[in-house]
């Protein structure tokens, strides 16, 4: 039972930030309908040049930070303008496989700017002290992890529903004909979506460095959103936070209570597995929007 | 060549090989692969690069290009788990190979294993469109992947599983294909095979169904195409192919392990292809060359680097992918429909040449 509690906590954590890059993503979808196949790349990408700012410039944490996430924007609008928008109106074949080509891009440029050793946030930005509430026992690390995902989700929960922007991203992915005829820029929105995209996987890039170090597989970190983002309905942002906060519990109960059976490593693919069967089960996900054809 | 086409039967037009001319530049590039072998030395000494190797790879990627592009290209339903499935071929392949199963038993069980493979995984199909079903195929990929890696009873693991080269003796011949030039027949054949295949299924009712499927699914299963059918049909046959593809390579390299079957072997086939051509026979043909030749292609200049960049080898791995990667986006970007379209416009602009107009 407490290694169970235990196991749910820990699973919360990561599960917050599988919520945010997962956002990150429904996002860029739901605004622009481009699967995002370099999502893991943007976390891999974000959370090095944090690292090269702070370990290697020296600057503040705070000042890295920011940076990281100009970095991260202007990476957004870079790749929407270059790469993206000259995909609009092609066969989903294309835009699917250019967004892996992105991927490819940018994870080789990863290992050739910064090797394939592991590299950690040295000195750390939290520390691991492990405090204790009750049985559970929860490093402080994981406190500002799940403490950082939930302020940013909760700064683009506002941002979608009060300000012009947000609403109006919101017109477009309802609607973008109208959302254009009534005076909001498309092509401006997709390039905030991808932004915002690159911008939350950064964070979620950082964060997640800082807890178990950073190398390239931490682009395989990213692909998890996919399981996430299909438990929620792809269309759904509420339905991301939702899917990563499940697929975070449930890989690390499924791996610490399948791995004696199935010989290790389950833990990284159960999300595969679960994802598999909401797709045979229900494959619109939890909130997504059911298509209805008509011929 | 000639200025034109001009039937005067349904027969003629349906022919595979439309022309006489046609006929006779396929007849001499046959005569030219067949007896490739008798001056490849010459050529290899010649190019410095070990070519009947090159071209073995090519024909085994020519086998499972054909299989995805039969899929994506005409089928319209993408898949990222063709790696896996090649994958699957080669240890069922090499698997039974190691019980004593003779290579013309074995490459044809690894096809259908990998076929009944693909199929499950091609069920979702029939509710999911394109998105969904990439990562639906994704998904397989990394399950297939992991099972791969730590079912080591059967696969050996990521220590790998030693096969045995293909041989005749089970015929009472004594002979094996374990050289690069025995080998080269043998990868020949199946490269033809898989290439008269997918042209001959273009002509066939299954065929244009696949076609009627990915241009409008909708208006297909109107006109008497039943969409589930012809779905996990194409997902059959194009795993199928993929698996013998797999199997080629298991006798080829003879040690097999779950490295070479990842993701980036299911992109690689899709970036195949698209820079070949969706759609096209010719497209999976010029892919696997192209996919081929680029890395031989990349070592000339990062060997002229070296003086500056004493560990451009060091990164050449990563200097590849990327150099790939941006190939596909150019690609995409510039020549959405791949070499063979390309070959198509250079092709017709010589055959009035030099009166255009």
């Amino acid at each position: 039972m407490e290694q169970f509690v235990q196991l749910i906590v820990t699973g919360l954590v990561i599960g917050s930030v599988y919520a945010l890059v997962a956002m990150g993503f429904a996002l860029i979808y739901k605004s622009t309908s481009i699967i995002n196949f370099a999502q893991g790349e943007f976390v891999l990408v974000g959370a090095y040049v944090c690292l090269w700012f702070y370990s290697s410039l020296g600057l503040p944490i705070v000042v890295a930070f920011i940076l990281t996430m100009s970095f991260s924007v202007l990476m957004g609008v870079v790749l929407e303008r270059l790469i993206l928008r000259p995909m609009i109106g092609e066969p989903i074949i294309s835009v699917i496989m250019i967004t892996i080509a992105l991927a490819t891009v940018l994870k080789s440029l990863v290992t050739i700017i910064w090797g394939t050793q592991i590299m950690v946030f040295d000195p750390p930005i939290f520390s691991q002290k492990a405090l204790h509430f009750g049985f559970v026992r929860v490093s402080e690390v994981y406190l500002w992890t799940i403490g950082f995902a939930c302020l940013f989700l909760g700064v683009f929960a506002a941002f979608f529903k009060f300000t012009r922007v947000g609403i109006s991203m919101r017109a477009v992915a309802n609607n973008q004909v109208v959302a254009q005829s009534m005076g909001i820029s498309v092509k401006k929105v997709f390039a905030i979506s991808w932004s915002i995209g690159a911008l939350v996987s950064a964070v979620g890039g950082i964060l997640v460095g800082n807890i178990n170090g950073i190398n390239s597989a931490l682009a395989g970190f990213g692909l998890k959103v996919f399981p996430a983002v299909i438990l929620g309905g792809l269309e759904s942002i509420g339905g991301a936070i939702i899917g990563g906060l499940t697929i975070g519990v449930l890989e690390n109960i499924m791996g610490s209570y399948l791995d004696v059976y199935l010989g290790g490593g389950v833990k990284e693919i159960s999300p595969f597995i679960v994802l598999i069967i909401i797709l045979m089960v229900k494959p619109y996900g939890l909130f997504g929007i059911k298509e209805i054809e008509r011929v | 060549m000639p200025c034109g086409l001009f039937f005067s039967s349904y027969e003629k037009d349906d022919a595979i090989f439309q022309t006489t001319w046609l006929k006779a530049w396929m007849a001499l590039l046959f005569v030219i692969l067949l007896t490739f072998p008798l001056y490849a030395d010459q050529a290899n000494a010649l190019l410095g690069l070990n070519l009947t190797n090159m071209l073995n790879l090519i024909f085994i990627y020519i086998v499972g290009a054909h299989g995805l592009n039969l899929l994506t290209g005409y089928t319209g339903q993408i898949s990222l788990g063709h790696g896996a499935f090649m994958g699957v071929g080669a240890y069922t392949a090499g698997i039974l190979a190691n019980h004593g199963w003779p290579f013309y038993l074995a490459l044809p069980a690894a096809g259908l294993m990998a076929a009944a493979v693909g199929m499950v995984f091609g069920l979702p199909s029939l509710r999911l469109r394109g998105l969904y079903l990439a990562i639906a195929t994704m998904a397989a990929q990394f399950i297939l992947d992991y099972a791969m890696r730590n079912w080591e009873s059967l696969t050996g693991g990521s220590a790998g599983l030693i096969v045995p080269s293909a041989g005749l003796q089970s015929l009472g011949l004594d002979f094996t294909f374990d050289s690069d030039r025995s080998f080269y027949y043998l990868a020949l054949l199946f490269a033809v095979l898989a290439t008269l295949y997918l042209k001959n299924l273009t002509r066939t009712r299954t065929g244009r169904a696949f076609v009627a499927v990915r241009d409008r699914y909708l208006a297909a299963e109107v006109i008497g195409v039943n969409l589930f059918k012809y779905r996990i049909m194409s997902f059959g046959i194009s795993s199928f192919m993929v698996g013998i593809a797999g199997g080629l390579w298991a006798f080829y390299i003879t040690i097999i392990s779950d490295e070479h079957f990842t993701m980036w072997l299911s992109v690689q086939y899709l970036a195949m292809i698209i820079v070949g051509g969706l759609g096209h026979v010719l497209g999976g043909i010029f892919g696997a060359i192209f996919f081929v030749l680029l890395p031989e292609l990349l070592r000339i200049p990062a060997e002229a680097l070296t003086d500056v960049y004493p560990n451009i080898f060091g990164i050449f791995a990563s200097l590849r992918e990327m150099v790939f990667g941006l190939i596909v986006i150019l690609f995409l970007i510039f020549e959405p429909d791949g070499l063979a379209a390309r070959w198509h416009t250079v092709r017709a602009y010589w055959k009035l040449w030099p009166f255009s107009y």
